[in-house]
């Protein structure tokens, strides 16, 4: 067997047998992702499908002044409830979170209303509250729907139509299919995978140098009759391997974890079945040798295995840039987007997700670019691994 | 046959070895001895092929080091400073690696590997994961996978670090019966006695250069001094005594 093959089987055997390897490889980068997806939605849907059925409690102060908008909050899903003494004590209720709202109606409320001058009503809210923020746009709708009522009423009683309040009839026809809307959250799915992708080879990745130099096995090892690029480049490919397993597992634990995931509560259907799963694959494979030698890279400059984990810990976040500054651009995809790593994954997945068909031209240019990028660092790495200064 | 012909090597403004020239022949132990910092090491491993020359050659049986690494390095079996082993690996692992990158054929590779478990009496943890090893055992391993191969030349550098009394005798007893195979053995040391107990051929090495080298009876005479130690403390601070 060539001495590349005896390093690759050597680095898999020997990294199968490390649990910090495993754990990040086989476990962390896999479940992490899947599972901390499959809560945060489980939450959100938690929140929102609970909210509307749900009746809102609100405390009002003065309630006596105004009983037909209590009567219409109450018939509206609104428990009335007992509140605070006063403003004051309502806004210090308020602040300190023991009230998420509390409605002030003043007492000429009745007599303004009457006169047909605007009547003033005070929510008292916390806006940077989550919750508190949910609970009185509710309120507010309420309150407006209430509004437009009154208004209806009196154009009536002066007969004038109320149409003329309406001089637009706005609709909206939304195309997007449910697959589409899954996008929207299965987009950021594309991060998950090729974060467990990287994770997978990162120990591999720093063991090359730095781990060989800390452990003291770099010297012996440079003095066998092997050229340094078989070293290299043995160790760089067992890096793939892992990532590839890694990220194998994570698009199965994914797969498996939406099977858990109510999402067509939501109105969306997730294309995520196994011709996806499968085809991800191969979308996102090209990108190990990208990730191996990048990591491989960067673990060369530092001293020891710790410096290296840290700056490695950067190199992580690295594939998110791309994808970041895209999602917020709201560029689609073109060929040329396809030539940057980590970005033309990210559009084919959202692609494969919306369930649209993979443009061939694009995924050839994907793959390709990846690759290329991949192996100019890998020969970046060999180089480096040539000098002389290797040893530290 | 190891031979060292106006060596030079710097580090910067350091000059570590500053013309060095010797010659360890075949069925010879020769040491290599000098204070810390004298170039010892830089030595070795220009002659193992880490480092690369400024000027000066070395040859391994005849063989470049710069102009046909690869050769030269298939000839050696190197103990370098620091022979860390792979901690997930037994020690037979660890072994049969090497054996496979020296291109030790497969068919002869667990043969090769079982007799230098034997040879190294390593058998009682030959199958144990190298991590939590005593240093004894390490070097025992580190040893073995760099003789593996059967090389004809043997460099170790500084073999003895950190090893207790047994240890060092028995690895005395291996380097001993390299030499009666015939082998060429380069080690260096910064003790003497270790040099005096081994060496046919001492290589005392100051400041980048040879300072004297010769049999140990030879230095005795030549620095007049009847201990070995003296001696030495006598050559390293007038270079070039010889």
């Amino acid at each position: 067997m060539s001495a590349l093959g005896t390093v690759f089987l050597k680095e898999v055997r020997d990294n199968l047998r490390d649990r910090r390897t495993l754990l990040s490889a086989l476990l962390m980068g896999p479940l992490f992702g899947p599972i901390l997806f499959a809560f945060v939605i489980n939450l959100s849907l938690k929140q929102s499908l609970g909210e509307a059925g749900e009746p809102l409690d609100v405390p009002v102060i003065g309630q006596q002044h105004a009983t037909n908008l209590i009567a219409y909050l109450t018939s509206h899903n609104i428990n009335i409830v007992e509140a605070p003494a006063d403003r004051a004590a309502a806004v210090e209720a308020v602040k300190t979170g023991k009230h998420d709202l509390v409605l002030v109606i003043r007492e000429d409320f009745g007599a303004a209303l009457a006169d047909a001058v605007p009547a003033t009503i005070e929510v008292i809210s916390d806006l940077a509250n989550t919750t508190a923020e949910r609970e009185s746009r509710r309120a507010l709708r309420a309150l407006r729907a209430y509004n437009q009522e009154l208004a209806i009423a009196r154009l009536i009683a002066r007969g004038v139509s109320p149409v003329v309040l309406r001089p637009l009839n706005i609709d909206v026809v939304d195309v997007s299919t449910p697959s589409g809307r899954s996008a929207l959250l299965l987009g950021m799915l594309s991060y998950f995978f090729l974060f467990a992708l990287l994770t997978g080879g990162m120990n591999l990745a720093i063991d090359a140098t730095a781990g060989e130099r800390e452990r003291g096995s770099l010297e012996p090892l440079l003095c066998l009759p092997v050229t340094r690029d078989q070293l290299i480049f043995g160790k760089i490919f067992a890096a793939c391997a892992f990532m590839a397993l890694s990220l194998c597992l994570s698009l199965v634990s994914f797969y498996v974890t939406l099977q858990f995931i109510p999402l067509e509560k939501l109105g969306m259907t997730p294309n995520f079945g196994v011709p996806v799963v499968v085809k991800a694959f191969f979308l996102l494979v090209p990108f190990t040798l990208l990730g191996a030698s990048l990591m491989t890279l960067v673990a060369s400059f530092t001293k020891s295995f710790k410096e290296a984990q840290t700056w490695l810990s950067v190199v992580l976040l690295a594939p998110t840039l791309p994808i970041l500054i895209v999602s917020i651009l709201m560029v689609r995809a073109n060929t040329g987007l396809m030539l940057i790593p980590s970005l033309s994954q990210h559009l084919l997945l959202v692609g494969l997700i919306k369930n649209e068909p993979l443009n061939m031209l694009h995924v050839l240019v994907s793959v390709s670019g990846t690759l290329i990028a991949g192996i100019l660092l890998t020969l970046i790495c060999a180089r480096l691994y040539r000098r002389e200064g290797l040893l530290g | 046959m190891i031979s060292v012909n106006g060596l030079r090597k710097s580090f910067g403004e350091v000059k570590a070895v500053d013309g060095v020239s010797f010659d360890a022949r075949d069925g010879c132990i020769t040491g290599l001895l000098g204070p810390n910092g004298a170039g010892k090491s830089t030595t070795l491993r220009i002659l193992y092929t880490v480092l690369k020359p400024d000027a000066g050659q070395a040859r391994i049986d005849g063989i470049d080091v710069v102009s046909d690494d690869l050769e030269a390095r298939s000839r050696i079996g190197t103990l370098p400073h620091s022979s860390g082993l792979y901690p997930h690996l037994t020690a037979r692992e660890n072994i049969a690696y090497y054996a496979r990158l020296y291109g030790v054929p497969s068919e002869q590779l667990d043969g090769r590997v079982e007799q230098m478990i034997e040879q190294l009496e390593i058998a009682d943890f030959a199958d144990r994961r190298t991590k939590g090893f005593s240093q004894g055992q390490r070097t025992k391993v580190a040893l073995a996978r760099a003789l593996v191969h059967e090389p004809q030349n043997i460099i170790l550098d500084e073999p003895s670090n950190g090893l207790d009394v047994m240890a060092t005798r028995s690895l005395r007893t291996l380097i001993r019966g390299l030499k009666a195979a015939g082998k060429c053995v380069l080690f260096s040391s910064h003790v003497m006695q270790e040099v005096a107990a081994l060496c046919d051929e001492i290589v005392i090495i100051a400041e980048g250069r040879v300072a004297i080298h010769d049999s140990p009876e030879g230095i005795r005479e030549k620095t007049g001094c009847d201990d070995l130690e003296d001696a030495f403390v006598k050559a390293i601070h007038s270079p070039g005594a010889q």
